[in-house]
């Protein structure tokens, strides 16, 4: 081989060795989705799109706090597949379901609060029973995934257990279907006010039906607001959305890094038959493992209900793939990248679409799309790691 | 009564009969090794002692109780504690916390403290890197945790695969000085070794297993000068 060739051929790597080298670092990977984002924006405002708007700051903002709130909700399901697959190295295609479930039963629980007029003497307590009957609820129906499709086939081949997940989540979409109709159900208006002495401040914004400011309405009030200039449509529930799931997400955190049932889930994690050498109960953790995976989307599937304020038997699927696309950006089996993957997620397809001027149906097509390049370019994920050395 | 009494013990993997017709016992207070060539079922025997490779037929009874259908924490909860062949340190897990599995199934906080403090006495290099990830460690420095790990679990019974699988001849010894050490403390030692010339200068007794079966056994001292021994495992006339 001559010196020309080799130098040709070095010439030729360069570019490729360069990208592959940004996208092995996780900070440099988002700062280029980043950059990329504010580019095509530039771009876009230069050269504007079929007569579209110039892309505002008031809108990024509005999109943003949406993007944050929508992204909490898939990071709390995404949770809940990294975990499982961390643990059993497979994929819980019911999850979407076991959040439906979560949603469905909060749903008799709240409507219950409101025919007995517990969510009108007291919205919290009732907001506070709907939140947990939901939670617990989407647990119990993780727990007999788990016993019923799982852990009979705990030593098949691998594609044997994603098939029963398929089959586990028809099954569970099904008996929804038949036990409560397909019809959608209307979650019922809460009513939480807090801080009565903003009622000046909210004018007529502030006032109900009958004419009365009882102040700030947390689930269902609307608000539009200038601040520091921008203008915006604020929905106090994005806010109760994003506080509610990062506080569990923290407790999550703190039980598998500060309990010594949390130490126990990732020894088994990383090595099942050293971790039962050491007195482990491999069953029980994988339990707990869908115990928490369930709690977190059972609040997630109530939230997205609040917000949405309806429910059906299907309304797991897309929150679903959503939240598995989530963990795999995030890389999967990795709990903060499950975190950051449904926060990434939330906001770049409530934010994408109008920055590139595109209609805002296209969001999921974005989501997708950057599951797919993901895969292609990075696909242990943002803050994954490559799997041999995860085993090594 | 011994502390371990094996009888009859089989055990497949799949259509493969790894363990035919063992039978062996462990007293109180030794150190018995196992020795014999690749593939003679040696780590077969401890994973089914600990009961991650089920019994087909025979017993196993530890202090007189049957153990042999149990799971595997329950084993280990009976003090029946294997450090594993390759080590399996968590590699994620930091040094401490490696540690702290040892002690999973204890509840006597105060005393697992005490013996923290005695293990990393006892390998001070664990000290040094408590708060690194296992997997950082040196194949030696992982080597001592995965027995100190398993010495957190206070054991009744000490199994060990090849604890001296690629150490530097001076950890080796260090290794092997430790056990002795251990066990002039009071713990009974199952050692399995692909040294059989160190694992004989260090047991009481010894037993010699080949293709799934227990071909020798008797007093370690005696095995050592055995011509058939010396040829097959102590490499050389
Ligand atoms: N998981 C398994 N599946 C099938 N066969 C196995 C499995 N594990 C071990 N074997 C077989 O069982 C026999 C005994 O293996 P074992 O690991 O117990 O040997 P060993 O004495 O520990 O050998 P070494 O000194 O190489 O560690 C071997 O023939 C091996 O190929
Ligand atoms: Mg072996």
């Amino acid at each position: 081989m001559t010196p020309i060739q080799t130098q040709e051929m070095r010439a030729r790597r360069q570019p490729a060795s360069a990208l592959s080298r940004l996208i092995r670092n996780p900070v440099q990977l988002i700062s280029a989705i980043i950059l990329l984002g504010l580019f095509l924006v530039a771009l876009r405002n230069v050269l504007p799109l079929n007569g579209a708007a110039e892309y505002q700051p008031d809108q990024f903002a509005r999109q943003l706090i949406f993007g944050l709130a929508q992204g909490s909700i898939y990071a709390l399901i995404a949770l809940g597949y990294t975990l499982v697959y961390g643990i059993l190295s497979m994929i819980n295609f019911a999850h979407g379901e076991i959040f439906m479930a979560g949603a469905y039963m909060g749903f008799f629980a709240i409507t219950a609060a409101q025919e007995t007029g517990l969510l009108a003497s007291d919205p919290v307590l009732a907001l506070f029973i709907t939140l947990l009957i939901g939670m617990l609820s989407s647990a119990v129906v993780a727990v007999l995934v788990e016993r019923i499709a799982y852990r009979p086939l705990r030593n098949a081949p691998r594609l044997v257990p994603l098939i029963t997940a398929i089959g586990a989540s028809i099954a569970l979409q099904q008996i929804f279907l038949r036990l409560f109709g397909a019809s959608t159900r209307r979650y019922p208006d809460v009513g939480w006010f807090v801080l009565p002495n903003a009622c000046p401040a909210l004018g007529t914004q502030g006032l109900d039906d009958t004419g009365l400011c009882r102040g700030i309405d947390l689930i269902g009030g609307r608000y539009d607001v200038t601040v520091i200039g921008l203008e915006l449509r604020i929905l106090p529930i994005h806010f109760l959305v994003f506080a509610l799931s990062l506080a569990l997400m923290i407790a999550l955190w703190l039980y598998v890094h500060r309990t010594k049932s949390g130490k126990a889930m990732r020894a088994v994690a990383e090595d099942r038959n050293t971790a039962a050498l050491m007195g482990v109960n491999v069953d029980r953790v994988i339990v707990t493992t869908f115990i928490l995976g369930g709690l977190l989307a059972g609040a997630g599937g109530v939230l997205y209900a609040l917000y949405n304020q309806q429910v059906s038997p299907f309304i797991g699927f897309l929150p679903g793939i959503k939240a598995f696309t989530a963990a795999v950006l995030g890389g999967i089996g990795n709990i903060p990248g499950a975190m950051f993957g449904g926060l990434f997620l939330g906001v770049v397809e409530t934010v994408a679409p109008s920055m590139l001027g595109l209609s805002s149906q296209l969001k999921d097509v974005i989501a997708f799309g950057l599951l797919v390049m993901v895969l292609i370019f990075r696909p242990q994920g943002i803050f994954g790691e490559v799997l041999s050395s995860k085993r090594g | 009564m011994s502390l371990l009494e094996v009888e009859h013990l089989h055990a497949t993997y799949e259509t493969i009969v790894a363990l035919r017709d063992i039978s062996f016992v462990v007293g109180q207070g030794e150190i018995v090794t196992l020795i014999g060539s690749n593939g003679a079922g040696k780590t077969t025997t401890l994973n089914t002692l600990c009961g991650l490779t089920p019994a087909r037929s025979g017993s196993i009874r530890l202090a007189g109780e049957r153990i042999e259908a149990l799971p595997p924490h329950e084993i280990a909860r009976r003090g029946v504690i294997q450090s594993p062949e390759g080590r399996k340190i968590f590699a994620r897990l930091s040094v401490l916390e490696n540690l702290e599995m040892g002690a999973f199934s204890r509840r006597d906080n105060r005393a697992v403290k005490r013996d923290l403090e005695d293990v990393l006495g006892r390998f001070p290099r664990l000290r040094e890197r408590l708060h690194q990830p296992g997997g950082t460690l040196s194949g030696g420095e992982q080597q001592m945790l995965a027995i100190g790990r398993a010495l957190m679990a206070k054991p009744r019974l000490l199994l060990l695969d090849e604890p001296s699988m690629g150490l530097a001849p001076i950890f080796v010894r260090d290794v092997f000085e430790s056990l002795v050490a251990l066990n002039k403390q009071g713990t009974t030692i199952l050692l399995v070794e692909q040294n059989a010339h160190m694992a004989l200068m260090i047991a009481h007794r010894a037993y010699v297993m080949q293709t799934g079966l227990i071909t020798h056994s008797g007093d370690a001292k005696v095995l050592r000068k055995d011509p058939a021994i010396i040829r097959a495992y102590l490499g050389g006339a």
